[in-house]
């Protein structure tokens, strides 16, 4: 990961939030992420984003169990240790169907949390930037990536213009780290300005 | 906005030849099965066909008793498509009755073989429970309180309608639909989720019992009125009705269709195993014929296209938005159910396996009869309840 620069804009409305971001989108700045205080309905199509494919990991998770679990039993009552329990056949299917479906719930529900975890980038004791304390408080928040062909000041008169209440700049580093926030300095060459500046 | 239903010609002409084919199907029925054999196989034919069919327009008020009681609001935009729906119960719940009058006092055909318990020590102990009083007082009390509920959760729907409406007024409207809708819920869990499924249809192998049974019946019925309510919206839409109901509410309404069919599979799995791993005779008499007679293939196709076929199809999102997908999936599942029931009522009573055009025939003259009366109904109304206060919630509804 890098360090970018960023210009950041804090909303105190979703009813100002989603014009603001059709209009940043339209103007053709890249937004890097908008973060909220709760799930907004809808926020994901003005973004833009594409439909997740965490479902289909899921599916292939799910069926990895599936055929893990058949396939260690079958081989264990008919090869490995056949036992007779209750007179039932070796290969008594109703009875491995609970411990399949058990398997297949356990490897796609892990298998999707770890996923989920690892496109989020996030893990225990792992560090990411806060772009605004109070972003999981009661602000809106989002951030605008700067490139060559963008400038800054520029990026803040238009996020004033489309309602943004706090607007600045940070540089930060956009993947994870390991360590302690007050001692990676480097990160945060421009700190986030105080709340109440 | 197209707010008024008008039957189309071609619905009708639908109807009235589906019924026709029901009819002609009886008349040859009536003639074509001679002797005791094939007048049990006429009658059976019959109460599978009623007793199914019946479930299935009883879970649209199901359907609205629930969704109100958990306070929905996206299904008040397509209300009216249940309860239309539901307004089939009178007419079947009487064919019903009238055809469990002729089985248990007229004696027709050997399908219930507890009328007579003499000699058969079982059966003699069941009798306090399984005699024609006993029988025939639940099987009118049940289908009496399911018409009555029913049309009185219509009537409140279309009264509203002319309402002015204030908040406190809207306040009132939401509490009486759920008062009357938790009196639903209550006569529904104790009729359709204990003894009613007994009585009609587990009485067949009377020796046999399962306490799944009921719940298993239920699953199967309700999964096919969710069908039979998704197929009313998409036709509908299609007819340019319900502008405001869009793929958001089919795909709900594909979800349902998807988790009540591993809900089915779940109870099918549960009474299968736990009657397999007993391996007790007076068990698994139940499955002797299913499994290892003439019936394994419909027994094992049941289990495919009533769970593995929807468990695939709509597992992706995309699917339960495509209104193709959806219009051939929910035909089949109703499909499947109907195979269900067949296989619940024919080895106990007819016994072999025969290509079953006549419960077909019978089957489709009850489509017939459920399309005439959905049809009918939903001219009755305006398609939107525009007094109910959850409408916008309906209509600005998003997954």
């Amino acid at each position: 990961m890098a360090v970018k620069k960023f210009v950041v804009g804090s909303f105190d409305d979703e009813a100002v939030l989603f014009p603001a971001v059709k209009k940043v989108r339209a103007a053709g700045y890249r937004i890097h992420d908008v973060y909220t205080p709760f799930p907004v309905h809808g926020l994901d199509h003005a973004l833009g984003l594409r439909e997740t494919s965490l479902h289909t990991a899921g599916f292939i998770y799910g069926i990895t169990g599936t055929t893990t679990a058949l396939s260690f039993m079958s081989w264990i009552f008919t090869t490995d240790w056949p036992l007779n329990i209750g007179g039932k056949p070796h290969f008594p299917l109703p009875a491995f169907i609970p411990i399949t479906f058990e398997l297949t719930v356990l490897f796609s529900a892990v298998g999707m949390v770890m996923t989920f975890m690892y496109l989020c980038q996030m893990a225990p004791f792992v560090k990411k930037h806060i772009f605004h304390p109070r972003q999981t408080d009661d602000l809106f928040v989002m951030a605008i990536e700067l490139t060559e062909k963008t400038r800054a000041e520029e990026v803040k008169a238009f996020l004033d213009s489309v309602g943004a209440k706090e607007i600045n700049e940070q540089t930060a580093e956009t993947g994870w780290w390991l360590g302690r926030w007050d001692r990676e300095d480097k990160l945060f060459s421009k700190p986030a300005e105080p709340v109440n500046a | 906005m197209k707010d008024q239903f008008v039957v189309p010609a071609r619905l009708k002409t639908t109807s009235y030849v589906l019924l026709g084919i029901g009819l002609l199907t009886l008349l040859i029925g009536l003639f074509a099965f001679s002797g005791e054999h094939g007048a049990t196989r006429f009658w059976a034919g019959l109460l599978q066909n009623s007793t199914f069919f019946l479930m299935v327009v009883l879970a649209s008020t199901f359907f609205i008793a629930a969704t109100t009681l958990a306070h929905g609001g996206w299904q008040i935009g397509f209300r009216r498509v249940p309860e239309a729906i539901a307004m089939a119960v009178p007419a079947l719940g009487v064919i019903l009755l009238v055809l469990l009058g002729f089985l248990i006092f007229g004696n027709k055909g050997h399908v219930f073989h507890w009328i007579h318990p003499e000699g058969d020590r079982i059966l003699e102990g069941k009798a306090p429970f399984l005699n024609p009083s006993f029988v025939s007082i639940a099987s009118v009390i049940t289908i009496g309180a399911w018409i009555a509920l029913t049309m009185k959760i219509r009537k409140m729907s279309i009264e509203e309608d002319s309402w002015t409406m204030t908040p406190n007024l809207g306040k009132s409207l939401l509490w009486r639909n759920s008062v009357w809708c938790a009196v639903f819920i209550v006569v529904y869990a104790l009729s359709i989720g204990s003894t009613t499924p007994w009585i009609w249809l587990m009485s067949i192998d009377a020796h046999w019992f399962s306490t799944m049974y009921s719940w298993y019946t239920f699953a199967s019925t309700w999964v096919s009125g969710l069908s039979l309510i998704v197929l009313f919206v998409i036709y509908l839409k299609g007819q340019g009705y319900l502008t405001w109901v869009n793929d958001e509410h089919i795909h709900d309404l594909g979800k349902f269709i998807f988790a009540f069919s591993i809900f089915w599979a779940y109870l099918w799995f549960s009474q299968y195993m736990l009657i397999w791993y007993a391996n007790m005779p007076e068990e698994t008499v139940y499955f002797q014929p299913r499994v290892w007679g003439a019936w394994r293939s419909v027994f094992f196709l049941n289990l495919i296209i009533n769970f593995v076929f929807p468990l695939l199809i709509f597992m992706k999102r995309s699917t339960k938005r495509n209104y193709t997908v959806v219009t051939f999936t929910a035909a089949i599942v109703i499909f499947g159910h109907w195979l269900d029931f067949y296989q619940m009522v024919m080895p106990g009573t007819v016994g072999g396996l025969h290509f079953p055009w006549y419960e077909l025939g019978i089957g489709l003259g009850f489509v017939g009869l459920i399309i005439l009366i959905t049809g009918n109904q939903l001219a009755k109304a305006p398609l939107a309840p525009k007094n109910h206060p959850y409408m916008k919630e309906s209509i600005i509804h998003h997954t």
